[in-house]
């Protein structure tokens, strides 16, 4: 177990302790204070290089980090590969091996093959390694954000700061986790992060989108749909992952939204307090209806919105790391 | 070629080891006994403390010429198997082009009758080994090449593998299959477990292996025609062979080094030197393979040496191609699989006697250009023979492999025991455990 990410690389949430997740939120709550000022610029990682390189699409992801890392008054290098190193005839150990050799203190790496951020740690050891989601393996920085993102809205609702709270909005917390966790990067980082945090998770799937060992994993499953949207006090959804394989997996979109949409008959048997998150980009109509995404009880955007502080967190955490006194 | 003695090794006989002398004259053995007067000029080989055995024979190489002579070729892949000990090699067809007409065939026997160890063909069982058309076995027997497989991937249909079993069997040649269902396999890329679902890997589940072999000993039942199994990596997949022998079916297996020395933690890593296919499979599948080899339940031992330029094994795990190094490293991880005491016996049969039976290079076999191989150590034989130190120790370094590439998933590991000389075609081709 890592108990703090300072001058590390951050590759996966599950080697994370509590201690090291909870830096990093309380970190970033200090980042939204920035964010929010007029001026939204700190000197923390001035004169840093920082490449950001997408090996597959992303819109959030990509703005969001190459955000943060302009926040932190880092130069930012932007590469988007959106085809894949075969295709470039360039192996991924060749191109890390270019963007290092123009000098860099990190590279935050999105790759659609799981273990790419691993595999580059390895070539750059010197470099530290942010994953930007790698494959079907995890997607660290969503695991963080959604985290925060709860923390940040019950501690609002008792009137403390997510600061001040700590862990203990998550201990007992409930929260379910919907559809496609089994081709889900999203869904392992997140179950990692409120498993370590101290919530209960339970996850709804029909049985193809479970992984074969769902057993080995510290949740609960389902059994009725509707029973577990009752119990939970937060319902994350996912992404049906068609391009990567589960339109199989189901036999029609609309068969999965009729067993586990979060349909506006759905949504209106839930608890008022009941939170509706997605780490995006929706399939509105499919995993979540239109008129849902739209009601106050998701908080979608607020989680984008988190997504630059928890990035600026991560960055100066693993960039800046035991550099003490750095001025935000 | 001068005459040479190898001196005061245990002579490991089919049935019986003896500590004494082998000499070897005009490229056969002139005589063994316990102590020889060897002719003036003779090379002399000090074999104290070693095994002398018929040289080992692979049943399963990817020599890669032609096609991709980046990664390996003849010339190369001979090199890396007489230090590995082998005396013959069997080139599979998975080249580009498939190895799968007379042509492809005798231009790769033409290659390998230049090259330092007997080089034998597997030819494939369907055109351009696409599972669709059979490849003209007849011919390509006519050659001398004895075993046929589509390796790489196995032949999907049932009703193509029935009808090229049929075929085959009044050839008097054997089919060698890659058991995976590919349909099953789904693209995976390890083993499927809780490893690969961690790891976000897409798994290769066992079952996909294990039903193809189900599926091939019915087969065999049915047609009545011989068939090999290639790198059984579960251990059910064993029983099931095994069972099957016991029925009296003429099915053989083989199991590769791999797969009785390393599991499927090692993907964790993401290292694509670990991908390979049939996929590192569990703890208990090892040890189970490990309990086969020494309980004589598994023929032979072949290494699945598929050799990967750099440029490729440096892609992501997943985009990588599968396939590791072997044949450097197969005499040694045998003999500490068979365990500290391990009988010389089993593990000539093994690597020689077992694999040289099934691919048709034993002396007394029709065979068309290659030497004997996996022979008694009698008297007359031809000289393809091994001296195998089974007390030293030493550690690989992927830097000095003989293969033109380096995936070699063993690097840094200290091997127990190591060849010392290979007389390969009545030539030394390894002495003092280098290269002549």
């Amino acid at each position: 177990m890592i108990d703090s990410i300072r001058g590390r690389s951050l590759l996966s949430l599950d080697e994370l302790s509590k201690e090291a997740i909870v830096e990093i939120l309380d970190m970033a709550e200090s980042f939204v204070e920035v964010n929010r000022r007029s001026i939204k610029k700190v000197p923390a990682l001035k004169g840093r290089v920082v490449a950001s390189l997408f090996f597959e699409e992303s819109t959030r992801t990509r703005l969001s980090f190459e955000t943060a890392a302009k926040r932190l008054s880092a130069d930012v290098l932007s590469l988007a590969v959106a085809s894949s190193s075969v295709k470039k005839g360039e192996s991924l150990r060749d191109t890390i091996a270019t963007i290092d050799a123009l000098g860099i203190d990190a590279v935050v790496l999105r790759h659609r093959s799981s273990g790419a951020a691993l595999q580059v740690s390895r070539y750059v050891p010197h470099v530290r390694v942010i994953n930007g989601g790698d494959g079907l393996h995890q997607h660290p920085t969503q695991g963080l954000l959604d985290a925060f993102t709860i923390r940040q809205i019950l501690a609002e609702r008792t009137g403390t700061s997510g600061l001040e709270s700590g862990t203990a909005h998550f201990e007992g917390l409930r929260i379910l986790i919907v559809g496609d966790i089994r081709h889900s990067r999203v869904a392992r980082s997140d179950i990692a992060a409120y498993a370590t945090l101290g919530a209960h998770v339970r996850v709804a799937a029909p049985g193809t989108l479970l992984p074969e060992d769902i057993a080995t994993w510290p949740v609960t499953v389902a059994t009725d749909f509707d029973d577990a949207l009752a119990w939970a006090d937060v319902v994350c959804l996912l992404r049906l992952q068609s391009e990567r394989g589960s339109g199989t997996f189901v036999p029609s979109l609309s068969e999965f939204r009729f067993t586990h949409g979060l349909t506006v008959a759905r949504a209106r048997t839930l608890r008022p307090e009941t939170l509706i998150m997605h780490p995006g980009p929706m399939n509105r109509g499919v995993e979540i209806d239109s008129r849902v995404v739209d009601s106050s009880a998701c908080v979608v955007e607020r989680q984008v919105s988190n997504g630059v502080p928890i990035r600026m967190a991560v960055l100066y955490l693993t960039v800046a790391g035991s550099h003490e006194g750095v001025q935000l | 070629m001068s005459d040479i003695v190898l001196r005061q090794g245990l002579v490991v006989g089919e049935s019986a080891s003896n500590l004494g002398d082998v000499l070897i004259v005009d490229g056969r053995i002139a005589e063994v006994g316990p102590s020889i007067d060897a002719p003036s000029g003779a090379t002399e080989i000090d074999a104290r403390d070693c095994w002398i055995g018929p040289g080992f024979v692979d049943l399963h190489t990817h020599l890669r010429e032609p096609g991709r002579e980046a990664a390996e070729d003849i010339d190369s892949g001979a090199r890396a198997g007489a230090l590995g000990g082998y005396t013959a090699l069997v080139a599979m067809p998975n080249t580009e082009p498939a190895l799968d007409n007379v042509a492809m065939v005798g231009y790769v026997l033409e290659r390998g009758a230049r090259s330092a160890l007997d080089i034998a063909v597997a030819g494939a069982i369907t055109q351009g080994r696409r599972g669709e058309l059979l490849a003209p076995m007849a011919e390509m027997a006519a050659l001398g090449v004895r075993l046929f497989t589509d390796d790489g991937v196995g032949v999907q249909d049932p009703s193509m593998m029935r009808r090229a079993l049929t075929y085959a069997k009044p050839l008097g040649v054997r089919l060698a299959q890659h058991c995976e269902d590919e349909l099953l396999a789904a693209s995976g890329t390890m083993n499927e477990s809780s490893f690969s679902s961690h790891l976000g890997l897409v798994g290769r589940p066992a079952l996909a292996e294990e039903l193809m072999v189900l599926r091939d000993i019915e087969l065999v039942r049915l047609t009545g025609a011989p068939l090999h199994f290639l790198h059984l990596s579960t251990e059910r997949s064993v029983a099931l062979v095994a069972a099957a022998r016991g029925e009296g079916l003429p099915v053989t297996c083989e199991v590769a080094p791999h797969h009785f020395t390393l599991d499927e933690s090692a993907c964790a890593t993401y290292d694509s030197v670990f991908k390979v296919h049939p996929p590192l499979r569990t703890a208990g599948d090892v040890a189970a393979l490990r309990a086969a080899l020494r309980a004589g339940v598994v023929d032979a031992v072949a290494t699945d040496h598929a050799p990967h330029a750099p440029e490729l094994k440096d892609l992501a795990f997943d985009e990588a191609p599968a396939g590791m190094l072997g044949l450097e490293h197969a005499a040694s991880l045998t003999a500490e699989a068979l365990g500290g005491q391990a009988d010389p016996q089993r593990f000539f049969q093994l690597l020689s006697r077992g694999p040289a039976f099934i691919a048709q290079l034993r002396h007394g076999d029709a065979r068309v250009r290659h030497s004997g191989h996996g022979g008694a150590l009698a008297r007359g034989e031809d000289a393809n023979i091994v001296v195998f130190d089974p007390g030293v120790t030493w550690t690989v370094d992927r830097h000095e492999l003989a293969s033109k590439s380096r995936n070699t998933p063993y690097d840094g590991r200290t091997m127990h025991g190591r060849v010392r000389a290979t007389i390969a075609k009545g030539h030394l081709v390894v002495s003092d455990g280098i290269l002549t």
